[in-house]
């Protein structure tokens, strides 16, 4: 069986748990932003959690099915629609050959996963069938969906319609959201004052957000600690001798707009980092809606360590409510 | 009088570029297929179609501003 690809969205791209082990090569990992609702949708449809879905950022894509399957939708809050009538996000659903998904208004959150029984079936590439689309890898020929895509469907043996995510398990994006933080090896490089602002104002999502980064605006600029550039810096005072980045690593070019590195990271550059959202809540990054306030704050490693194994648990949960 | 909302989260604008005028003037004539903002989100620009046909009554949201999905953008009669 195939989906047709009516209408794409905005963006919609094919992602799956990504490809770890080549960030070193500047491929970076990929995969679900939000990497537990496309866990939870694979799972109410019988699949790996693991399976490539749709993953639609803002706006619902509408796609037209050529044979019976379960699907389930995941993440942000948008009306489900199948043929125009209206069904529960989180929940499987049975849908017949011909039958039309579309969506309605997105209400809160920014993605959604779209899961089919059997999963998306487009090759993989490097172990992964997640779309990096500035290295042309995954997806539809290294691309986003577009209309008249038809991509195709894995075997299933089918999962009975109506299991849902219990709401407890749904994990809602806070107003103003709140992204932990580990200080990281260059914080020295701003003044104390200027930490103490940075943890302490409030920070807007900026539009121009994607997968690779999420940039903030609307704290006070950071001050730098004043140095002679080191040999192999830029003139810059953000500026460092290249290093490493991580994912979660935030960086302040010029110290004005804080961007997140997400997914699809850069793996390295020329510029200092303030620190690293915790693991644990870069799955909220992906549901944060442009101009969202967000509070950054500072944790140390037990701390994320301990959220990491709570997460772990809330998965774990998730597990057992569908298993 | 008929809404046009925003179909997605993003920044709206009236017009196709800073220098330009805003797409649509009050009692200009509208199309379902004409474009009467732009509403700007991940490094795109999305043309918001009117999809009713009528005369336009006038921009809701701020030029600039943010909107949320399903916000009033502009007014048709």
């Amino acid at each position: 069986m195939t989906l047709k690809i009516v209408k794409p969205g905005l963006a919609t791209s094919i992602q799956d748990l990504g490809r770890p082990g080549y960030f070193h090569l500047g491929i970076p990992m990929g995969g679900a932003m939000d990497r537990l609702a496309l866990r939870a949708a694979n799972l109410l449809v019988g699949n790996d959690e693991g399976a490539a879905c749709l993953e639609a950022a803002f706006l619902g894509p509408e796609i037209e099915f050529t044979a019976p399957a379960t699907i389930a939708v995941t993440g942000a809050t948008m009306p489900v629609k199948v043929d125009g009538a209206e069904h529960p996000g989180w929940t499987a659903i049975a849908v017949k050959a011909g039958q039309v998904l579309s969506f309605g208004y997105l209400k809160a959150g920014a993605r959604i996963y779209i899961a089919v029984s059997g999963g998306i079936a487009t090759p993989p590439a490097l172990g992964s069938r997640s779309t990096y689309p500035i290295g042309a890898l995954g997806g539809v020929d290294g691309r986003a969906v577009q209309a008249g895509d038809e991509l195709p469907v894995g075997r299933s043996a089918g999962a009975p319609e109506g299991r849902s995510v219990p709401p407890e398990l749904r994990r809602a994006v806070s107003r103003p959201a709140e992204l932990r933080v580990l200080p990281g090896l260059y914080i020295h490089r701003i003044t104390d004052e200027a930490r103490a602002r940075f943890f302490g104002e409030e920070w807007q999502v900026a539009p121009e957000a994607d997968r690779m980064g999420v940039r903030f605006r609307g704290g006070s600029p950071l001050d730098f600690v004043p140095r002679t550039p080191p040999f192999g810096a830029g003139s810059d005072p953000s500026n460092i001798v290249d290093g490493c980045y991580s994912y979660g690593s935030i960086q302040v070019p010029s110290g004005t707009e804080p961007i997140v590195l997400h997914r699809d990271a850069v793996s390295g550059g020329g510029y200092f980092t303030i620190g690293a959202v915790i693991s644990a809540d870069m799955d909220q990054i992906g549901q944060l809606q442009p101009h969202t306030p967000v509070h950054f704050i500072p944790v140390s490693m037990e701390t994320a360590l301990a959220a990491r194994a709570e997460r772990r648990a809330a998965l774990n949960r998730i597990r057992e409510a569908l298993g | 009088m008929k809404e046009i909302p925003s179909p997605l989260p993003g920044t709206f604008y009236h017009k196709p570029a800073p220098d330009q005028p805003p797409f649509k003037a009050n009692g200009d004539a509208v199309a379902p297929d004409d474009t009467i903002g732009l509403v700007e989100v991940m490094k795109t620009f999305i043309e918001v179609k009117a999809e009713v046909a009528g005369s336009f009554a006038g921009y809701v949201a701020q030029d600039s501003s943010p909107v949320q999905a399903g916000d009033t953008l502009a007014k048709v009669e």
